[in-house]
């Protein structure tokens, strides 16, 4: 389904600052895979994402979505296939439009633009089923401009623009992280119920370790620009929060530091 | 007085089309052009150039509006492909602009007295149906003595604005229009959306200046003249268009938006004319009020906002105050 190969990226060649963001990274996700992403800051796990989306070009190496080199494909062609959701709330919604018109742009994802009416009645009825699925009572407020709900509803809304035209590949990065300890929790119970039920191939960058382990079937660390632990299945079922910092500090020989605050 | 506000509503509406066009860059899209100083006066001078060589009114205020079109997917270019700022694109394209109007007119002022415009025709048209004495009769009974000359071009003018407006309101409302907006909202989100924002951005701006392009061609027929320095303070007209509209008739809905921005340019041209009918005041004034306008309609919301804070909040206190008193 997702193929990298081999690929590098440095930022700032050749000056002082110069930063070696990935180095030689190869994974291989399957169709219907749930990966997390843990790392700490710097590891390049952002970067990793960018390269997906296609907002980022690497140095080298290959991007393959469905057998389909599309490392040069600039990132609006790639996000007809490749679904998005931010860290900010702020960035997955346009605040001045309404519930409706967001989710008529994110439907119209996949296929071309043309001249017809964004919002109809018919997509008003199915975008109201949809709403209904977050359980938020946003079905009630299709009219409603954007900017007046809270950060979590707006995540929520994200996810599922993000989710419904069900694109090859879902990317999550960090898309909890500012939220609160509840709307964390709703956006996180929802990604798992959005993925289970509709298979998507997904990538979740997080800086919370529990919910690393929670979700998905799949778990792979990162550290400076290279993926040093990959588990999945049964044996990252039976994985722990000790065992992953043990798991570092025996792979890395040092510890997981200053982030562990962070993580856990 | 009934005269001059009758031209100042005539006017208004025309330069309303170019008040829309202002309103898809500023507003829909967040780009600051400023083409419009040159497209206007090119919309002029290829409308003046083509009535003067023979072409048909109607084809040379098209042609005037494709112009308007192709500086502004200009502009477009310079900002998306040669990722130039957006003002300073502007600026570069109205400066460009500005020779290549001289070269289409040949020289500074082409006057149309002796042509036949597009509002001429109309004219011709209006007088078999015979409807200004209709109109005028109306006045005349209510006892005004000096009476318009026509009421053609006031009322074709609504009738064309009003359908400029509703094309503006259903193209924005469709899947293509709705990535436009998003661009002036949010622009990493609808390009992670799979829109092509460079091409949104160059065409919406096109749009723009195609509307303001078909403005200037009219205001040249109107006014019987293309001049190469009519398009000077353009843009700040357009934005006092737009602010006054949004100041007294609100921005909830796109529709309501843009009839804002359509009253906002009427609205604008009646407080100049009735400016202008100050004693002390000069036609060479009119870029003074224009300012004074666009910063009255600025400021004066913040200052009724903020004088409605502090007396909701001195009620508050009294409200607290009275409570405290009871309770001891």
């Amino acid at each position: 389904m997702l193929k990298l190969n081999d690929i590098s990226v440095t930022f700032n060649e050749g000056t002082p600052d110069e930063k070696k963001a990935l180095r030689n990274i190869q994974l291989e996700l399957n169709q219907g895979d749930f990966v997390t992403v843990i790392g700490s800051n710097g590891a390049g796990k952002s970067t990793l994402m960018n390269i997906i989306s296609g907002a980022l070009i690497p140095d080298t190496g290959d991007v393959f979505i469905n057998e389909k080199q599309v490392v040069h494909l600039p990132e609006y062609k790639r996000s007809q296939f490749i679904g998005r959701v931010f860290q900010d709330p702020m960035a997955g919604t346009a605040p001045s439009m309404t519930i409706e018109e967001n989710l008529a742009m994110a439907y119209s994802r996949n296929k071309k633009r043309k001249l017809k009416l964004g919002v109809t009645k018919h997509r008003k009825e199915m975008f109201k089923e949809y709403l209904k699925t977050l359980n938020l009572g946003l079905e009630e407020r299709l009219t409603a401009k954007v900017g007046l709900l809270s950060g979590g509803e707006r995540q929520a809304l994200s996810l599922l623009m993000s989710t419904f035209t069900e694109p090859d590949i879902l990317l999550l990065d960090e898309h909890t992280a500012a939220l609160d300890p509840s709307r964390a929790q709703l956006i996180t119970s929802l990604t798992d119920k959005v993925v289970k039920e509709s298979g998507l191939t997904t990538l979740m960058v997080t800086h919370n370790m529990q919910q690393a382990l929670d979700l998905g079937n799949r778990l792979i660390m990162m550290d400076k620009g290279q993926i040093i632990f990959d588990v999945s299945g049964e044996e990252k079922q039976k994985l722990s929060i000790e065992d992953l910092l043990h798991e570092f500090q025996r792979i890395r020989g040092e510890q997981f530091g200053d982030d562990r605050a962070v993580l856990t | 007085m009934f005269i001059s506000l009758f031209g100042a509503v005539e006017s208004g509406i025309i330069y309303a089309i170019m008040a829309l066009g202002v309103y898809l860059t500023f507003r829909v899209l967040d780009f600051p052009d400023l083409t419009v100083e040159g497209s206007f006066v090119t919309g002029a001078a290829v409308a003046a150039f083509s009535i003067v060589n023979g072409i048909p009114p109607i084809v040379a205020t098209l042609l005037a509006a494709a112009a308007g079109f192709l500086a502004g997917c200009l502009t477009g270019i310079l900002h998306t492909k040669g990722k130039i700022n957006s003002l300073l694109a502007g600026i570069l394209m109205m400066t460009a602009l500005y020779s290549i109007n001289l070269r289409i007119m040949g020289q500074p002022t082409l006057s149309l007295l002796n042509e036949i415009t597009l509002f001429n025709q109309l004219q011709t048209i209006w007088n078999i149906i015979a409807l200004d004495s209709v109109f005028n009769g109306i006045l005349t009974a209510v006892g005004m003595e000096r009476l318009p000359k026509t009421w053609a071009i006031v009322i074709v003018m609504i009738i064309v604005t009003f359908g400029i407006k509703y094309l503006t309101d259903y193209y924005l409302k469709t899947e293509v229009g709705l990535a436009l907006r998003a661009i002036g909202d949010n622009k990493k989100m609808i390009r992670s959306l799979s829109a092509n924002t460079d091409s949104l951005i160059i065409v919406g701006v096109g749009i723009s200046n195609a509307l303001v392009a078909l403005s200037g061609g009219l205001i040249a027929q109107l006014g019987g003249f293309a001049d190469v320095n009519m398009g000077l303070g353009m843009i700040v007209i357009g934005l006092a268009s737009i602010i006054i509209g949004e100041a007294l008739f609100g921005t909830k809905t796109v529709v309501r938006a843009t009839l804002a921005v359509i009253l906002g340019a009427v609205i604008y041209r009646i407080i100049v004319t009735l400016a202008l009918r100050v004693d002390f005041l000069e036609t060479g004034d009119m870029k003074l009020i224009t300012a004074v306008i666009v910063v009255a309609a600025l400021v004066t919301p913040k200052i009724i906002q903020s004088r409605r804070e502090q007396k909701r909040r001195l009620i508050k206190r009294q409200q607290l105050k009275v409570g405290g008193d009871g309770h001891a």
